[in-house]
């Protein structure tokens, strides 16, 4: 699986507050109207602006901060076809994977990308490609890769919860 | 090499012999906890397929988020999850009269060192001030336990925090995680455990204990840890009669590093807009305007925090441009303040006593801010757009020089106005 897309850069300590201001955790519950405020506090043209597959390329602990998911949920009903960060807070770590949203961590490729240039990632290859260069990324670990590779956490678990009860066979599932 | 805590706490859930750190195991957890996120959390349950949770009694469900309910759309969150709690028979359920999940789970025996507890809100580290390995995860994830009773967990590697001298008048618990986080970063303890120690921690009561864990999170870090004791035990005793196992870090545990403080020269922490690693010493901002204090929440609304509140403001009122919001973390502490004529002095000085419950911190509920309005509050967070608004700035402090601050109608420094 590889993306290309268009870049939105940010800096350090993103946090999930400027990403999906709290106010709306108890009042929104489409994804797609979480969408319509991605990255409200933070960038007003990123929800008017992004195409499908573009990419945030940020610092260093991105998402850090509360651990609603509706910071992951959003980005992804946004359109974003992956996150590369210098490192990412733990949660929103997970949230993202949850997500189905890819996520990178590569601090060398973050200092040599710019915002608004293409990129293209290679998942399987762990090969970011830009303007100044190639650069490898470590692939996921495999249990998480899973979770990813099924499209988030709920549909993964009910998956699994599937191949117990014999429903679906091992080669399916990590 | 010995072992730390997390590495040992993580062995016994996975049911292994021994692990070390950056193994990833899969841990069953011994409590989840969601609050008012709890009606989404079903809805994503329901998506798995399954209709019944697998262990009910394990399940705890404080409402605090926005209590009692704002809106209509508020109030029919809220019905959906006394709904699903009637449905799947969980017990552990506490209604918008309790308080804040991170007050309530120990107050009422939930919390016992050696388990490990899992909820679906950041500031789940609080725990951690019991001797109980708990963080922070997502709804998908709580939704995923519920079906399956079990979770991933990365084991982390252990930062110890030793913490030394002589705490100064006016310092407190809330100033010294400030002044650490401010030193150590947003992100410097990111995917760690944060272990504290020392004479200071041993010195410490259990509610400034909280305060530490509660807000190892805003360093990034996956837990905070201290080591129960004597006044671990006295504070369970009456509150349950659970039979708990104290683990604790060897003392030859492979630390990732050991850090040192001395605060016998500590002044009054500010945290200043719009992160929460700004922090400078109160001399720096004294004399900064407020609009709004805020004194609660789930790092410093306790009985203690708002004993020292009104034995500043006891006989004095507040200055005339200050609103000053009370939100006692729990109904125990608002009954027990009300008693002891805290609240009593409070009112007098011209605070405003609300429900317990999260209020404004997170901006979804009541005491939001305006454009251009600055709040100086207890709580954890400062980020922009926090408290409701963008152009709004936040400040943090201990409850101390909350109070001292209401007084004058800008950020003060409590030394030197302590009886």
């Amino acid at each position: 699986m590889s993306i290309q897309g268009k870049v939105w850069k940010y800096g350090d300590d993103v946090n999930t507050d400027v990403i999906f201001p709290g106010k709306y955790t108890y009042t929104i519950t489409d994804p797609k109207e979480m969408a319509r405020h991605a990255l409200e506090d933070l960038d007003s043209k990123f929800v008017k602006e992004v195409k499908k597959e573009d990419i945030i390329v940020a610092g260093r602990n991105f998402g850090c901060g509360s651990s609603r998911e509706q910071a992951a949920t959003c980005l992804k009903y946004a359109g974003v076809g992956a996150i590369v960060a210098k490192s990412f807070s733990r949660i929103f770590f997970r949230n993202a994977i949850n997500q189905g949203l890819p996520l990178i961590q590569c601090k060398e490729a973050v200092e040599n990308i710019s915002s608004g240039e293409l990129i293209e990632i290679n998942f399987e290859k762990g090969k970011l490609s830009c303007q100044k260069g190639v650069f490898d990324f470590p692939p996921l670990p495999e249990s998480v890769l899973g979770i990813l590779e099924d499209g988030g956490l709920i549909p993964h678990t009910k998956k699994i919860l599937k191949i117990e009860k014999g429903e679906l066979k091992w080669p399916n599932i990590r | 090499m010995g072992k730390t805590f997390a590495e040992k706490i993580l062995a016994l859930k996975s049911g292994k012999e021994s692990v070390i750190a950056g193994e990833i195991v899969t841990v069953s957890p011994d409590s989840v906890m969601s609050h008012d996120n709890t009606a989404a959390i079903a809805k994503k349950f329901k998506q798995i397929g399954i209709d019944k949770v697998k262990h009910p009694e394990k399940i705890i469900i404080p409402l605090d988020h926005c209590v009692p309910a704002a809106t209509e759309k508020y109030a029919s969150n809220h019905k959906e999850i006394r709904e699903f709690v009637r449905e799947q028979k969980i017990e552990n359920f506490y209604d918008i009269n309790t308080g804040v999940c991170h007050q309530v789970l120990p107050e009422k025996g939930h919390i016992i060192p050696g388990t490990l507890i899992l909820g679906a809100d950041s500031h789940t580290t609080t725990y951690g001030a019991f001797g109980a390995f708990s963080t922070g995860i997502g709804r998908s994830e709580v939704a995923s336990i519920w079906a399956t009773d079990e979770i991933w967990l990365r084991v982390p590697e252990t930062i110890k925090i030793n913490i030394e001298g002589n705490v100064p008048s006016g310092v407190y618990p809330k100033d010294i995680i400030l002044h650490i986080i401010g030193d150590l970063c947003a992100d410097g303890a990111l995917y760690k455990a944060v272990e504290f120690s020392g004479k200071v921690i041993r010195d410490m009561d259990i509610g400034g204990r909280m305060t530490l864990c509660n807000m190892t999170v805003e360093m990034g870090a996956k837990i905070g840890y201290i080591e129960p004791d004597e006044k671990t035990i006295q504070w369970l005793a009456p509150r349950t009669n659970k039979k708990y196992e104290i683990i604790k870090s060897d003392t030859d545990a492979a630390y990732e590093k050991i850090i040192e403080y001395d605060i016998s020269d500590l002044e009054p922490q500010i945290a200043c807009p719009h992160t929460v690693d700004n922090v400078k010493p109160v001399s720096k901002v004294v004399g900064t305007k407020i609009n709004q204090a805020l004194i609660g929440t789930c790092t410093n609304g306790r009985l203690e925090d708002l004993k020292i509140a009104s034995k500043i403001l006891c006989g004095k009122k507040i200055s005339r441009g200050v609103r000053l919001l009370i939100f006692p973390a729990s109904m125990e502490v608002f009954a027990q303040a009300m008693e002891l004529g805290v609240l009593q002095e409070l009112v007098k000085s011209g605070a405003v006593i609300m429900n317990p419950g999260c209020g404004p911190c997170l901006g979804a509920h009541e005491g939001a801010l305006a454009p251009g309005e600055v709040c100086l509050s207890t709580a954890n967070r400062n980020f922009k757009g926090r408290m409701g608004c963008k152009e709004a700035e936040i400040y943090l402090a201990s409850p101390s020089t909350v109070a001292i601050s209401s007084l004058y109608g800008e950020i003060s420094d409590v030394r030197g106005n302590l009886k």
